[in-house]
């Protein structure tokens, strides 16, 4: 029967028979050491965060529970709930945003680069300027500058 | 099946062998990463203020313990039993919960790490490394960058403008430096075809990726330094604008737990870079060579592995005990306009050179004079372009500005009167003929 025995190349595109061949084994099991790491460290810091206030002395005294402000009056700033950041912040937040997904996009490329070749190297360069106009237009507007 | 695994046990992938591990097993890894990363900071703390105390001509911590080793130990203890501090503005959940966040995660960096290939633990052979997982290099991104959380959430729950300030200085410089940090990395990927971080010590058996991929070395060692808020890019705990930075308002434990994570984090991303870049746990060029690579088997590559580790955390150290802070502006300058272009410039370099040599059957030589053609011609024809002329400053505007009266700015200097040898009784009369001389130039000045 030639069809079946044709049959397994053209699954070898198939997605997970390609992470097969390329000995990806992936389950839940798989990050279960991942999974027990975090909750030791975990453990480890809530149990210090709640052992602090029991074992360390207690001596109550107003100005030290006072923001830090070398001793002066603290300046009425009210941070938590409704204070204001300077929107220099929220603008590289975007940027970074936007150069996130550039890179999430670039590595599966870079694992797969060998097998697309050149036509994946055209799309990626394409892709690349994409997002280096709105990059360039921000640098032209200024939007790098920290004064 | 389980003949049949028995009878090959090296065509088992890193990650099967993983999976087989005992559970015995997997927590005693578990147990010993966690305290390789406490110890290696307990190290680190009191190595990093002996070094730095050398580079300033002191001597450094000495007393606790042999060679004052225990320095660091005796600090944390002494944090644990210090008076818990919680300011009355603070959001006491959050204030709460950030520090955990910050620790947490940087234990979780560790996980990916391969420390070493297959070892005999207790007659169960393995690989010293916890997970092997197929998107190994993404784990320690995601930590480091849920890592911020802990910082932005802990300034911010202070209540204080100074925390407030460092965290927001913090994050906006993280998630710079980690734009620069992750394309870094797709270099990397490219030439190891792979984001597992088994795969790529394994790519660098015939030569490490520091010295194929200089750029991205660098740009990597740069933004390490900036993801862990290192000097001398420590900005947002500038002591001289912003007193501790974001955990000002924190004290005892929850304090010791920032600082933990700190360290943690310098340890790991060391770590990281051995593994990207530095070969791993492989046995450096000349011991490599030595009695057919009996140095790079058994638990000798972890030996290698920890000595390239503390190269790079001596780098840390040495980077704090010589260069200053960086002003903010230059900082993030830095990190947005050199080294992201220049990275993405070398991303599509070598990916242009991959894809041509592999698809377009060309060789590296033929690319490598093709280049140093195109470099030739370049640099040639820029010898052809005439010299700008310096440019004329007639129209220079004199600083002082308003209706101040500005002196002319083409005024000759006065020459200055000869100095003569005092002799015998003239000391005075040498002095009136300063005086005189002095005089009749600005005599002749005012003529004029």
């Amino acid at each position: 029967m030639p069809m079946l025995e044709a049959e397994p190349a053209a699954a070898a595109t198939d997605v997970w028979h390609f992470a097969q061949e390329a000995g990806v084994t992936s389950s839940v099991e798989t990050y279960l050491p991942l999974v027990l790491l975090l909750a030791l460290s975990t453990g480890f810091a809530l149990f210090s965060v709640v052992i602090a206030p029991l074992v360390g002395p207690k001596r109550y005294n107003s100005a030290k529970v006072e923001p830090y402000e070398c001793g002066i009056e603290a300046s009425p700033q009210p941070v938590v709930g409704g204070g204001r950041i300077p929107v220099k912040f929220y603008l590289t937040g975007m940027l970074f945003i936007l150069f996130d997904i550039e890179m999430v996009f670039l590595y599966p490329y870079a694992v797969a680069a060998d097998s697309i070749g050149l036509f994946g190297f055209v799309a990626v360069t394409i892709f690349i300027v994409a997002i280096t106009v709105p990059y360039v237009y921000e640098w032209a507007r200024g939007g790098l500058e920290w004064d | 099946m389980n003949a049949l695994l028995a009878q090959a046990p090296e065509e088992m992938t890193r990650g099967e062998v993983l999976a087989n591990d005992p559970l015995w097993l997997v927590l005693l890894k578990v147990v010993l990463l966690f305290g390789f990363g406490v110890l290696m900071t307990l190290f680190m703390i009191v190595w990093e203020r002996k070094v730095v105390a050398r580079m300033q001509h002191r001597s450094g911590p000495n007393r606790v313990g042999p060679g004052g080793w225990l320095q660091s130990l005796a600090d944390g203890i002494k944090l644990a039993f210090a008076e818990e501090i919680i300011p009355a503005n603070a959001d006491k959940k959050v204030y709460f919960i950030a520090p955990v966040i910050s620790a947490a995660t940087a234990f979780a960096t560790f996980s990916v790490i391969p420390f070493a290939p297959q070892v005999e633990i207790f007659g169960h052979t393995t690989y010293l490394q916890l997970i092997d997982i197929p998107v190994g290099v993404l784990v320690v991104l995601a930590a480091s960058a849920i890592g911020v959380y802990g910082i932005v959430l802990g300034g911010w729950a202070s209540g204080s403008p100074y925390p407030l300030l460092g965290s927001l200085r913090s994050a906006a410089q993280v998630i710079s430096y980690e734009i620069a940090m992750g394309l870094s990395l797709v270099a990397v990927i490219l030439y190891a075809q792979s984001l597992s971080t088994g795969d790529i010590v394994d790519a660098q058996v015939d030569g490490w990726f520091a010295f194929l991929l200089l750029p991205s070395f660098v740009i990597f060692l740069i933004s390490i330094v900036g993801e862990t808020n290192r000097a001398p890019f420590d900005l947002p705990e500038a002591e001289s604008e912003l007193v501790g930075g974001f955990h000002t308002e924190y004290s005892s434990l929850k304090f010791a737990l920032f600082f933990l994570a700190e360290y943690v984090m310098i340890v790991s991303l060391s770590a990281f870079t051995v593994t990207l870049f530095l070969g791993g746990y492989m046995a450096p060029w000349p011991l490599s060579m030595i009695g057919d690579g009996m140095l790079n088997e058994g638990w000798w590559p972890f030996l290698w592995f920890v000595l390239k580790c503390l190269v790079i955390m001596f780098l840390f150290i040495w980077l704090r005990g010589t260069l200053p802070r960086f002003r903010y502006d230059q900082f993030m300058r830095l990190g947005w306009k050199v080294l992201i272009p220049v990275n993405l410039a070398w991303i599509v370099l070598i990916a242009g050179i991959r894809a041509i040599r592999t698809d377009a059957e060309v060789t590296t030589n033929q690319i490598l004079i093709f280049g140093g053609a195109v470099i030739a011609v370049i640099v040639l024809l820029s010898l052809l372009i005439p010299e700008k002329p310096a440019p004329a400053d007639d129209d220079r505007v004199p600083v002082t500005g308003g209706d101040y009266p500005v002196p002319p700015l083409d005024l000759e200097v006065p020459k200055k009167p000869k100095r003569r040898t005092v002799t015998g009784s003239g000391g005075r009369s040498s002095n009136s003929e300063i005086g005189t001389e002095g005089r009749k130039e600005a005599d002749d000045n005012g003529n004029v």
